[in-house]
């Protein structure tokens, strides 16, 4: 739904497939991170988000009932959204359903079942099971996001690579009411589960996420069973001062952990994405969170190529650059994992130390830092500038990383002004914008490239020429973008950073803007 | 004050017998846990992950 979203915003019609009827019946992902909510924002669902989640910043490590690592982000008054947001996954459904239904390029076709896929030269045949019976869709192309057990991807006998861990964990989420703030707990090798790890996390409405891993060869069909899933919560709660406190089971399930991605999303005309792509492990809130930063970049290069704005290898770069991000990830979560659920007999010794040091001996502490999900950046993107000051900055975010939000004023936020195709964020000078940067932005737009120029003033006028002027007294923007007045950051309709200049002019720009767009 | 960082004969009898005791002491069930707590420790006090694993190289060898 969030590549629907973001096609929409770029002019590109879609169907979505659904082939449940109703929106998912467990809660699943819980965790949002900050960059998913400003993705989220580019959709027009955070407010709701904001409204009905939990947000947090602080995470604790308990081990033999003491309190061995604390982990505390920083609140930035920069930023809009918390570092983490809980929220029920079928909440985050309804409102991006809300989104769509609103939308009128956009149809959501419950109980719409996609069983198989064949390409010709340009077009996807897509053929589809209702209960009405089956029938044909005819598409330019195809965004296979039917999950981590895809049927599309197996059809097409397409290979994950990577690593399956032996270690299985149960997620339950329960009813109760426990008088504990927002914050992530972690229990490691309880005396009710020994050598294995819990994590617990604070739901809305009363619910928490109980996670807790499987002694090796238990099965699934086991773990689940109601006597056991009892027996444990109880011993759970019993260990954290709670015996006997009622509780019911709102939804449970398993996983194991697993780091695997296909080498390619992009096959011709069927693009894969989300865990139909990848499978991440959830240590670290990695899923989902993964999953809206794939679904960004493809909506804006996918749209490009269908219309003509960017040639189709576009759309190999959105592959390039997404694989990247899963590896990268895949690279993180196996240092998460080594610590929650080590992989061997060496990796276990070795956590029971640090465990058993990090009691009176503060250097081993850090070890149990959880490695959260944060976005990847195209740091060697074929999309950045090659003609920028980039070398030249002392600070701020460079080529190909993720943006930094900026308060301008009391509510107002620069990611409150960005996206829906480029955007040039220039830091006007006495004079305002010069003429012929004037005539590149103008050059460029009459191209057909989207592409809006943001002006950064102290003063509380509109700057001559700019699409939008942005009020910043404080002169915020320039702090965090290390620029001054004459200079310009151009941010790609990711919000991701393609280029940058202490001073800019409009012939670097224009190149800039072409390679940016593969032209 | 700090001693040379030197291990001569009678230094390196001192370490044998107290190490060997503490292994007795820990047990057979936690000597290993017990070997690697020392080793993290000895790792901090060494401050060089390169000796280390030069260290870990050594120890290594003839198994």
């Amino acid at each position: 739904m969030v590549t629907a979203l973001e096609l929409a915003r770029h002019g590109v019609a879609s169907v979505v497939l659904a082939s449940d009827l109703q929106f998912s019946q467990g809660s699943r992902a819980i965790v949002f991170t900050r960059r998913s909510m400003e993705i989220l924002q580019q959709v027009g669902v955070a407010q709701r988000i904001t409204e009905n989640g939990l947000p947090w910043h602080s995470g604790n490590s308990i081990y033999r009932g003491q309190k061995v690592f604390r982990m505390e982000t920083p609140l930035d008054p920069d930023d809009r959204f918390f570092p983490m947001i809980n929220i029920q996954q079928q909440y985050l459904e309804e409102y991006l359903h809300d989104a769509c239904a609103a939308n009128s390029l956009i149809e959501v076709r419950w109980g719409n079942k996609l069983v198989s896929a064949e390409q010709k030269t340009g077009t996807v045949t897509a053929h589809v099971d209702t209960s009405a019976g089956p029938y044909q869709l005819e598409t330019e192309w195809l965004v296979a996001a039917d999950g981590g057990r895809s049927e599309i991807r197996s059809a097409m006998n397409l290979k994950l690579e990577g690593a399956s861990f032996e270690s299985i964990f149960v997620i339950a989420d329960i009813r109760i009411d426990l008088p504990y703030p927002t914050e992530r707990l972690a229990f490691f090798d309880p005396d009710w589960n020994r050598g294995n790890t819990i994590l617990m996390h604070k739901e809305p409405h009363g619910i928490w996420r109980v996670d807790y891993q499987l002694p090796p060869g238990e099965t699934p069909e086991e773990a689940l069973r109601p006597e056991s899933l009892q027996e444990r919560i109880d011993a759970q709660l019993k260990m954290i001062g709670f015996e006997g406190k009622p509780w019911e089971m709102d939804w449970s399930s398993v996983y194991s952990a697993r780091t695997l991605t296909l080498p390619q999303y992009v096959h011709d005309r069927i693009v894969f994405t989300g865990d139909a792509a990848h499978l991440l492990p959830i240590f670290g809130v990695r899923g989902a969170n993964t999953a809206f930063q794939d679904a960004q970049s493809l909506g804006w290069h996918l749209a490009y190529v269908l219309q003509g704005i960017a040639p189709e290898k576009l759309m190999a770069n959105h592959s390039l650059e997404r694989v990247g991000a899963a590896r990268e990830i895949i690279t993180e979560a196996g240092k998460s994992t080594r610590f929650m659920a080590p992989p061997s007999r060496g990796f276990r010794l070795l956590r029971d130390a640090v465990l058993s040091l990090s009691l009176t001996e503060e250097y081993v502490r850090p070890l149990y830092h959880w490695r959260t999900s944060r976005p990847h950046e195209y740091k060697h993107s074929a999309l950045n500038s090659t003609s920028d000051d980039n070398a030249q900055f002392t600070d701020g975010p460079s080529l190909g990383a993720p943006p930094q939000n900026v308060q301008l004023q009391q509510d107002d936020f620069l990611l409150d002004h960005l996206g829906g195709g480029f955007d040039l964020v220039y830091v006007a000078t006495l004079q305002g914008i010069p003429q012929d940067l004037l005539r590149a932005v103008d050059q460029a737009k009459n191209k057909g490239l989207p592409l809006k120029l943001l002006a950064i003033t102290q003063k509380n006028v509109d700057v001559t020429g700019a699409d939008k002027t942005l009020f910043d007294p404080q002169q915020r923007f320039q702090l965090r973008y290390a620029v001054s007045a004459g200079g310009a950051y151009l941010f790609r309709p990711d919000q991701h950073v393609c280029g940058r200049w202490l001073q800019v002019d409009a012939t670097r720009l224009l190149s800039s803007l072409q390679l940016a767009v593969m032209q | 004050m700090k001693p040379a960082p030197n291990l001569d004969i009678a230094g390196l009898e001192q370490v044998y017998d107290r190490l060997a005791t503490a292994i007795d002491q820990a047990g057979p069930e936690k000597s290993e846990l017990f070997l690697v707590k020392l080793a993290l420790l000895n790792a901090k006090a060494l401050g060089h992950p390169q000796i280390f694993e030069n260290q870990i190289a050594l120890a290594l060898k003839d198994l």
